[in-house]
């Protein structure tokens, strides 16, 4: 049984000063570096960046899912629902996943059972959340219709559904645990745009409802754009820049982030070119 | 961008290709589909996974045979070609993917990749090579000579792919999503470099893209594909910006953009 009484704090994530390094034979990466970033009940929270970023660092190590002896926090604070989290150890954590923060990946094949049914994963979830429950057949199907999968879907094997299905079973799964807080990685990566479409209107539509709070990771600017109300901008493993995302997107103050809301309009200039970032803030190796 | 002659380079009439699927059943993957791409053009294929623009690429190309239809390639008739000549015209038509870790061989350098291309004139390769990466960007030339593609970035990855292409000195290159796993930031480095070298060696592109805004900015003209069916085509800014068939409709609409209504 989860610990209910976390939600007495009005911020589900608050991160300071947190620095993460990887360490391998042949020296230290830090992934993240002295990041600060907090979101609050009900809100939608963006943190963008390109490849290597650091972003999913950062959301991976917001649910105690970095990979254990090569990554190691540093400094500064993890507090999840008010709870500092940045030396816990497994089993603490596991008290935390899935209430009050749950997460949703962009390859859900890789996050479900593949020789398990659907309908068994997600009702494993309920049961995992409130172990006392005897609707949970109910509650699987409630959840089911939350996703807008199909009730058959209980019966199916993961590799029997097409990319938007999984997205939406993975997602039944992680509100099988009634989260406040959905931290989403890059989940429509990996879409059609009209697939992508269907699951952004469905987590607005969860967030609504369920008054869930979220943290979007993602590459997309167009996406950021449309789904969340603040915005983090990280670059080489810093936020660069943040605040509400109407605001960072027509006056962004850093010059990367300047650099990239041009970039990613994928429009040609007065001189026929497309907008690149080129130099100190270039982040191609080349 | 007008299209500078408006001479045929590639006609595909009335194309189709079925995939007998596990359990017996058939995938109409392309169904008579008809484009042209003339020469110096830069065409975008457009559609969602499963829309069987990657298919309509490869028949275009020759890796794949289509069930009907022809394939006409500077003037020549592809169907019904000997695998000789085929092979001889092939060159005049080049791929690029998306994937150009898959496309490298791992085991050869830059330079032993490059050669391959310059079979036709080994004699003066080395100075051919250095040209190539030039042209593409990858400068000073001798120092990516020796290097193995796991010692480039995956942006320099895909100008080497792009060099070896233009070692054959292609009318035509087909890019199959090019850019789907680049950064915004690296993106616009390459469509620059792909619209020097179509400057510069007036190459035509076929470029089959699921990237509605890229399609839209780079091509001269846009056709949309839709369950094995081409649905329409026509200058780019006009299909997309007021589409006539319901799918570009859908299609257009689902892109989150930037500045959109929908936003904060």
């Amino acid at each position: 049984m989860h610990d209910k009484s976390a939600l007495q704090a009005a911020h589900l994530l608050q991160l300071r000063g947190l620095t993460i390094t990887y360490r391998s034979r042949n020296g230290s990466v830090t992934a993240a570096d002295q990041v600060t970033l907090e979101v609050r009940e009900g809100e939608s929270v963006a943190l963008v960046g390109e490849s290597g970023s650091g972003k999913s660092t950062v959301a991976r190590a917001a649910l105690g899912l970095l990979p254990p002896r090569i990554a190691r926090i540093d400094a500064g604070s993890l507090l999840i629902a008010g709870r500092d989290m940045a030396a816990a150890t497994e089993r603490e954590w596991e008290q935390m996943r899935g209430y009050p923060a749950a997460m949703v990946f962009q390859d859900p094949l890789s996050y479900l059972n593949p020789v398990m049914r659907v309908g068994k994963q997600i009702a494993e979830s309920v049961r995992r959340h409130d172990p006392g429950s005897r609707a949970v057949e109910a509650r699987v199907a409630e959840l089911l219709d939350l996703v807008r999968l199909r009730e058959s879907v209980i019966r199916s094997y993961p590799h029997e559904l097409s990319g938007g299905m999984r997205q939406r079973a993975l997602l039944a799964i992680a509100l099988g645990c009634r989260p406040r807080l959905l931290i989403a990685d890059e989940p429509t990566t990996a879409l059609d745009v009209t697939t992508q479409a269907e699951i952004l209107a469905l987590l607005r539509d969860l967030r609504q409802r369920l008054g869930m709070a979220m943290l979007l990771i993602s590459h997309d600017l167009g996406v950021v754009w449309e789904e969340s109300e603040r915005v983090y901008v990280m670059f080489r493993s810093r936020i660069v820049e943040q605040g509400s995302t109407r605001e960072v997107f027509s006056q962004p103050s850093h010059p990367y982030t300047a650099g990239l809301i041009q970039a990613a309009k994928a429009a040609r200039n007065s001189d026929g070119r497309f907008a690149t970032i080129e130099g100190e803030f270039s982040t191609a190796v080349d | 961008m007008p299209v500078a002659t408006r001479q045929p380079l590639l006609v595909l009439e009335n194309v189709s290709k079925d995939f007998k699927l596990p359990g017996g059943a058939m995938l109409q993957a392309v169904r008579a589909v008809s484009l042209t791409v003339h020469a110096g053009e830069i065409v975008a294929l457009v559609g969602e996974s499963g829309s069987g623009k990657s298919t309509l690429g490869r028949i275009a190309l020759g890796l794949l045979a289509a069930d009907s239809g022809t394939v006409v390639f500077d003037g020549h008739d592809l169907t019904s070609l000997s695998p000789a000549r085929f092979r001889g015209l092939r060159t005049g038509m080049q791929p690029i993917f998306q994937d150009p870790t898959a496309s490298l061989n791992p085991r050869r350098t830059v330079r032993q990749l490059l050669m391959q291309a310059l079979w036709k004139q080994p004699l003066e390769g080395e100075t051919r090579c250095i040209g190539l990466l030039n042209d593409v960007g990858l400068r000073p030339a001798v120092q990516y000579l020796d290097r193995y593609p796991h010692e480039l970035s995956g942006g320099q990855r895909q100008r080497v792919s792009i060099a070896r292409s233009l070692g054959m000195e292609p009318k035509l290159i087909i890019a199959d999503e090019p850019l789907s796993g680049a950064d915004v930031s690296i993106r616009g480095q390459v469509l620059n470099l792909l619209l020097d070298i179509q400057r510069s060696r007036h190459v035509a592109y076929l470029m089959i893209t699921h990237d509605i805004s890229i399609a839209r900015a780079f091509a001269d003209r846009v056709a949309v594909m839709m369950k094995g069916e081409l649905v329409e085509v026509g200058p780019a800014d006009a299909v997309l910006r007021t589409p006539a068939h319901e799918y570009t409709r859908r299609l257009v609409a689902a892109v989150p953009a930037l500045g959109s209504p929908r936003g904060a």
